[in-house]
């Protein structure tokens, strides 16, 4: 059984008067990944800053590595690598330049910051743009970079604020495949994200934070099991078959009816049996499908089951 | 503790790249106090008679230009500011073992060396308008310790704020500064302005760092009736020092209480 890297226990945080952090639990156990799945004022980068020695806590407490984040954050900074909304990379300085300047300042000599630089470019599939100024770099790259830079000292803990808001779908699968390459060299994961598939992609255990506390905590598996697994959308041709298309629905899972878009969405468990044979009782009545997707449930869909 | 100076170091070369590799700041970051010395030593300098000068405004002016210089200098040292906590490399710093009084250094170091620079760009353009120094090598120098002294201790004023305020707001600080080095003996004498503001002139940081560069460097218009006029090498040292004082504190505690 691995033991915990990160616990936190009752944090709170008041900005004025709005609780960003309101009685925060967590624990993730060591060489795991954690998603911490949450709405926009959640409380997610609070709770991110304050694990990292940021923010300081009002009350509760948090631990790194085992070390206390508000008695000892030097040695906290020791073991931890944070990359933030927004990439912290230096535009006029080359992605090499970038990463040896960072590596000087976790306090390699100027040899193994040259190295370890190469090293992390290698690694993070930048090799070929080292010597480009990071204006030049995709929105992906810059990402990646900042990945990177947070790898320098091989943390044992590493912190993820939403590493890929903003980013179109290939540069987010590059920078799954960066955090992908971190986890396999064994350092511990919280990443916060808005999506529910980024979270399931990446995530050991997903922890869903509403108000400035985690109401559901599981794994992937068991909590989308719980809110039903994925959601078949269908759009029919007529708005007058709606009532028995809900009919073969309901066989799934509970199906909602949207009469003006001629919508039903049901959540399905085992996804590409539902999907046939939806399909087929549809066929066998003549009901005309115009289209018909398999997807993840959304963020609101998730909070509506957790807090049903 | 050992790591600030090499912290600081590779903080300040990392600065000191941007400067050389950004042209276009340079040479506006230049252009503007060689187009000042242009405006004020032609434009309006052939307006300008100052009590005491002989009628040569540019001798007269170039010290307070060079002042000016130095005390605008603290924009450059806020705006960084601002972008580097607006853009979350404070927040990397700070959740990285680095030293924070490195940080600092390098900041401090880089702002120095690239206002000294500017000085010396500014230093050539006087000399080219007919400026010139009278008083020997050594006058000369303390002289230019003395403008370097004020730049520093603006260095702190400009981190302190720069935890403090917006980028935009920032940006906006210009408009601020402007009048600021005005009311001063930069360009004409406090005993030309209205009473209460020829006072505050006179008690004007810039100015006692100005007159006294008057002074050692052997340029006219640096006598004057007040106490401050008349103490202008020990105010031009007591000034800047007590700016280093209130403000180096309040930076340390400002940027400790990003925490909050």
């Amino acid at each position: 059984m691995n033991s915990y890297s990160l616990v936190a226990e009752g944090l709170t945080k008041r900005f004025g008067d709005a609780a960003a952090l309101d009685g925060f639990d967590l624990a993730v156990r060591e060489g795991t990944v954690c998603g911490l799945l949450g709405p926009n004022g959640a409380g997610k980068t609070t709770a991110v800053r304050v694990m990292t020695t940021l923010l300081r806590a009002d009350g509760g407490r948090a631990t790194v590595a085992g070390f206390d984040v508000a008695a000892q954050p030097a040695q906290v900074r020791r073991v931890i690598g944070l990359a933030s909304q927004e990439p912290a990379v230096d535009e006029i300085l080359t992605g090499r330049e970038n990463l040896v300047m960072w590596g000087r300042l976790y306090h390699l000599d100027a040899r193994r910051a040259r190295r370890r630089a190469d090293e992390l470019l290698e690694q993070f599939g930048l090799a070929e743009a080292a010597d480009k100024r990071i204006k030049h770099y995709s929105g992906g790259m810059r990402r990646r970079l900042d990945l990177a830079a947070t790898f320098i000292q091989a943390p044992r803990v590493l912190f993820l604020d939403e590493p890929t808001t903003g980013l179109d779908p290939r540069n987010r699968t590059e920078v799954w495949q960066a955090v992908r390459t971190m986890v396999a060299d064994g350092c511990t994961v919280l990443l916060t994200t808005q999506y529910l598939d980024e979270a399931d992609q990446l995530a050991d255990q997903i922890a869903v934070l509403r108000g400035g506390r985690v109401i559901a905590d599981d794994t992937p598996d068991r909590l989308k099991s719980s809110i039903g697994g994925d959601q078949l959308d269908l759009v029919l041709r007529d708005a007058r078959d709606l009532p028995e298309a809900c009919d073969v629905l309901a066989a799934f899972g509970p199906p909602a009816a949207d009469p003006d878009t001629r919508r039903l969405t049901a959540p399905v468990t085992d996804r590409m049996h539902a999907l046939g044979e939806v399909m087929r009782a549809l066929a066998a009545k003549g009901i005309e499908v115009e289209d018909v997707a398999l997807r993840r449930p959304t963020l609101d869909e998730v909070f509506l089951k957790v807090t049903a | 503790m050992t790591h600030a100076l090499t912290d600081g170091w590779v903080i300040a070369r990392a600065y000191l790249l941007h400067w050389v590799r950004n042209p276009a700041a340079i040479l506006s970051q230049l252009l503007y106090p060689i187009v000042m010395v242009l405006l004020f030593g032609y434009v309006f300098g052939s307006a300008m008679a100052v009590a005491g000068t002989d009628g040569d405004y540019r001798e007269y002016l170039m010290p307070g230009m060079f002042g000016q210089t130095m005390a605008v200098g603290v924009t450059s040292t806020l705006i960084t500011m601002t972008t580097q906590v607006s853009r979350g490399v404070t927040d990397r710093y700070r959740s990285m073992p680095v030293s924070q009084t490195g940080v600092v250094l390098g900041r401090a170091l880089s702002d120095m060396v690239s206002s000294a620079l500017e000085l010396a760009v500014l230093i050539a353009c006087g000399v080219a308008v007919g400026w010139r120094w009278h008083n020997g090598p050594t006058a000369a120098l303390a002289a230019v310790g003395l403008l370097l002294l004020l730049r520093f201790s603006l260095i702190w004023v400009g981190i302190f704020a720069g935890l403090k305020l917006t980028p935009e707001a920032a940006g906006a600080s210009w408009m601020l500064m402007l009048p600021l080095t005005m009311v001063a003996n930069t360009f004409v004498s406090p005993a030309q302005m209205p009473g209460w503001l020829g006072f505050l002139a006179e008690w004007n940081p810039l100015s006692a760092t100005v007159a006294a560069c008057r002074r050692l460097f052997g340029n006219p218009g640096f006598a004057g009736e007040s106490w401050a006029a008349e103490h202008a090498l020990l105010l031009a040292v007591a000034w800047p020092v007590a700016i280093t004082l209130v403000f180096l504190p309040l930076s340390a505690r400002a940027y400790r209480r990003l925490s909050r």
